[in-house]
């Protein structure tokens, strides 16, 4: 079996009297989509917050490509190649969708020449692309504060694509989405995902999708982590069924 | 520096470390519950130092009994705290509660720049005495050093018993109980029937008399002057953020920790007398960004 | 359009002195305070306001006589580049502290640093003349000695041309990535936290710019002052920059300029009548812009349009 991409061992967390991460081990392998599920409140979120950086566990590593990265602020993690899409986009909302994305881009190429308009640069056509990937290349003139929720997610998935990350993290990526369109966009984000051989973590709670794009699937329930395994293994296994699935 | 000097600074301190404590209690207390950061809070201050000043220079003049200022204090204080304290929220604040938090600050701002003006149109640019309070209490003697007993005695007792006060106020009484549900649940506390309009306004009006009682206890112990209003904010802001901002308890001890470290630059090293204050909030704020005993706040993503 | 007007605007200025002579003196004034101002206008796009930029204000003046004092008469230019430095330097120093703070916190921070300048300028009297203030002496340029007269001149067109290219600077700089970088900051700085940019960062590097720009309308201030005093970083002049900045309004660097014009000419013509409720005029003002029109003078057009637009349309249509 190859090296793990990230890998987290022995993760401890609570919030006051909660406990939100009580032993996570987890490994994410390179070109892999894995799926995390499990009831509100189980602590998937927190897994995310914890392995970009923007919370620090009482206990617990997290290493990527063998280097400890905890107590590394998001932005290097960023830059290392961990990219994030959110359960609430995060959008520069006073900025149009292509901004957005020029603005993740420059900083990506690290682009500070002071007398170079956002608007110039060389990757306008590569974001263009992407926004076209996402279905958003309608909308690139529009202000992110004006989008209806489905395509405020879209969008804020294309600004995580956009730093060309080698792990994209996605927290529920297509609720909010019209139902119509929801499998349509997995289906190109999947497949754009292997083309440029990206590995991805997405919290979801819709089983369909689960079982459609998952290639391994983890079970979270109450700070742990219940079982892994492939979607047509863990989908069938009572326990789940009764905790996640049913409930 | 002998231990003489040593006790006088310290007692210097401790009386000067009340009358901030007063009004940066005042500071805090607004900020907790509204989340209005009050610029104009120095100006209350300097308001109350000019209406006791008036009220008791008028007492003396008409040959009113010295004892009479006390109540005068209390009376130019709370004047102040009502109407100009009570306008304020009703007129202005209560427009921006929902603003973008850049324009709550600039419109505190603005009423700083009105009331520094109009206070200045009234009062003029002469220095104000009124020392009745400080004679009325005469001296004491403590470990054989002389001190007033308005400044050692008076002072303190008045700053621990608004702090006694507001804590009981806020625990035990039902108008107390009504704020800190507001402060931590708006939404909770409106729905269960509490008015936060009410809440606000009445919060508001106890932060700008604590303002105007710490400027109007300071008249006996120093000339009331223009621009203290200015020197007053930002001191008080030093307090209340070395504290950490919305902290009660803790402006009493930072508080003491600049008014006490103050005092001992007066007598060791002059020239750092102004800076003191702001080193020591640095210092901390470099240590703890949040204060003292302020909690960094992470979003919610 | 624009550029013609811009360019209409520029050769209206640049000719001021032969049209209207008399106006040069106040002009240069202008110019110097729009510098301060478009310091303050940089921190503005990020949200955040300065209520001590007069700190650096007096740093620029105070800077000038103090090499006056040790140089004799230094050249203008270096004198100009020394300033960028000094300025350069105190805004990264207090920037490394503040820019790790937000609005009330930034706000306030700022105002500390500026009245402990202003306290510390009028105690240490030895070094700094105290209230009375420093004489800052006439710089000359490139070995040219300038008369009075001369001086005069000489300064419309440095202070002009320093403003024409700070204006310049901070357009072309608020256009590039990090000028938008430092937008972001203002609405959302998880996302730029998660695109591989620190929020601080960015702030600092804007705050570092606007300490310069602050230094720089200081030294061109005091230059035609001939008078470097602690007022200039009195909590009054740096409320009087905010107010400015937002009188001009956000939206456009160009706010800059037309607010500083507007508000030197009022205060210019008003200040015989109303010197002694000034404060109170624009505290009044201030109040009443950000309750009305909170994007300024600059956004006041296209607020009168949305207003009436509709009146005027109703018009067209009988003619």
């Amino acid at each position: 079996m190859t090296a793990p991409l990230l890998s987290a061992r022995g993760i401890q967390i609570r919030f006051g009297g909660v406990i939100a991460a009580d032993g996570i081990d987890l490994d994410i392998f390179d070109r892999e989509n894995l799926a995390i599920i499990g009831p509100n409140g189980a602590g998937k979120t927190t897994f995310l917050n914890i392995t970009t950086g923007y919370l620090k566990p009482q206990g617990g590593s997290v290493t990527l490509n063998g280097r400890e990265i905890l107590g590394t602020p998001p932005r290097r993690i960023t830059r290392m190649g961990v990219a994030r899409a959110f359960q609430i986009p995060q959008l520069f909302t006073e900025h149009t969708v292509l901004e957005n994305m020029l603005l993740s881009a420059a900083v990506r190429e690290r682009i500070w020449n002071p007398l170079r308009p956002l608007s110039r640069i060389r990757q306008r056509a590569e974001m263009l692309d992407l926004l076209d990937l996402v279905g958003c290349a309608d909308i690139a003139d529009r202000l992110a504060s004006e989008l209806p929720e489905g395509q405020r997610k879209l969008v804020d998935i294309a600004i995580a694509l956009a730093q060309r990350p080698k792990l994209l993290l996605m927290d529920e990526p297509t609720s909010g989405v019209a139902t119509a369109d929801k499998f349509g966009i997995m289906e190109i984000l999947i497949k754009a995902l292997r083309e440029a051989q990206v590995a991805s973590v997405f919290v979801e709670h819709d089983m369909e999708m689960v079982s459609r794009y998952a290639s391994r699937v983890a079970v979270w329930s109450q700070g742990k982590i219940q079982m892994t395994g492939t979607p047509d293994v863990v989908m069938k296994d009572p326990d789940v069924i009764r905790t996640v699935i049913g409930g | 520096m002998t231990t003489t000097l040593a006790l006088i600074a310290l007692l210097d301190g401790i009386s000067y470390a009340s009358l901030l404590f007063l009004v940066a209690v005042g500071l805090t207390l607004i900020f907790g519950v509204l989340g209005v950061l009050n610029v104009a809070h120095g100006s209350l201050y300097a308001i109350g130092a000019y209406m006791a000043a008036t009220l008791g220079g008028w007492l003396t003049a008409q040959g009113y009994n010295p004892w009479l200022t006390f109540p005068a204090l209390m009376a130019a204080a709370i004047l102040t705290g009502v109407v100009v304290g009570g306008l304020m929220e009703r007129f202005l604040l209560r427009q921006i509660y929902e603003k973008d938090p850049t324009l709550q600050l600039l419109i505190t701002f603005a009423v700083f720049m009105v009331l520094e003006n109009v206070q200045r149109m009234v009062w003029g640019v002469q220095p104000y005495f009124m020392s009745e309070p400080l004679r009325a209490l005469g001296n004491i003697e403590l470990l054989g050093i002389r001190y007033t007993a308005y400044q050692i005695v008076f002072l303190p007792v008045m700053a621990i018993l608004t702090m006694v006060g507001l804590r009981y106020f806020l625990r035990h009484t039902l108008a107390g109980a009504k704020i800190v549900a507001v402060t931590e649940d708006r939404e909770a506390a409106t729905s269960i029937g509490i008015d936060a309009r009410k809440v606000y306004f009445v919060t508001f009006v106890i932060g700008a008399c604590l303002a105007a009682m710490g400027g109007a206890l300071a008249t006996p112990t120093t000339s009331v002057l223009p621009g203290m209003g200015a020197n007053m904010i930002v001191l008080s802001f030093a307090v209340a953020a070395t504290a950490g901002l919305g902290n009660i308890e803790g402006a009493l001890l930072a508080a003491l920790l600049i008014g006490v470290a103050r005092s001992f630059a007066v007598y060791i090293m002059p020239e750092t007398e102004v800076l003191m204050p702001y080193l020591i909030m640095v210092l901390i704020l470099l240590w703890r960004p949040m204060g003292l005993f302020g909690a960094v706040q992470a979003r919610k993503i | 359009m624009q550029r013609l007007i811009l360019a209409a605007l520029l050769i209206a200025l640049f000719t001021l002195p032969f049209t209207f002579a008399s106006s040069v003196t106040i002009a240069t004034l202008i110019f110097a305070k729009a510098l301060a101002v478009l310091g303050i206008f940089v921190l503005l796009q990020a949200g955040q306001v300065s209520f001590g930029h007069g700190m650096f204000f007096a740093a620029g003046a105070y800077a000038a006589a103090y090499f006056g004092v040790v140089w004799r008469a230094p050249d203008l230019l270096v004198l100009t580049v020394a300033v960028i430095a000094i300025s350069g330097v105190s805004g990264l120093i207090i920037g490394l502290f503040v820019s790790r703070y937000r609005l009330i916190f930034f706000s306030m921070l700022n105002l500390a640093f500026s009245m402990v300048l202003f306290a510390l300028l009028e105690k240490l009297f030895h070094y700094t003349g105290g209230t009375d203030g420093m004489r800052i002496r006439r710089p000359s340029l490139m070995g040219y000695t300038f008369s009075r007269s001369d001086f005069d001149m000489a300064m419309f067109y440095y202070a002009l041309i320093l403003m024409v290219l700070c204006t310049g600077l901070v357009w072309l700089y608020l256009r590039s990535p990090l000028g938008q970088a430092l937008k972001a900051v203002k609405v959302n700085e998880t996302r730029l936290e998660y695109i591989g940019l620190s929020a601080n960062h960015t702030l600092l590097v804007a705050y570092v710019f606007s300490a310069v720009l602050a230094g720089l309308g200081g030294l061109a201030f005091g230059l035609v002052q001939g008078l470097a005093t602690p007022d200039l970083t009195f909590w009054t002049r740096s409320g009087e920059f905010v107010f400015i900045a937002v009188l001009g309004g956000i939206g456009s660097v160009f706010g800059v300029f037309a607010g500083t014009a507007v508000y030197e000419i009022v205060r210019f013509y008003a200040a015989a009548l109303l010197d002694d409720s000034w404060q109170l005029i624009l505290g009044i003002t201030l109040i009443a812009v950000i309750l009305t029109v909170p994007s300024g003078l600059i956004g006041l057009p296209a607020r009168l349009r949305a207003a009436f637009g509709g009146a005027r349309t109703n018009g067209k249509d009988k003619a």
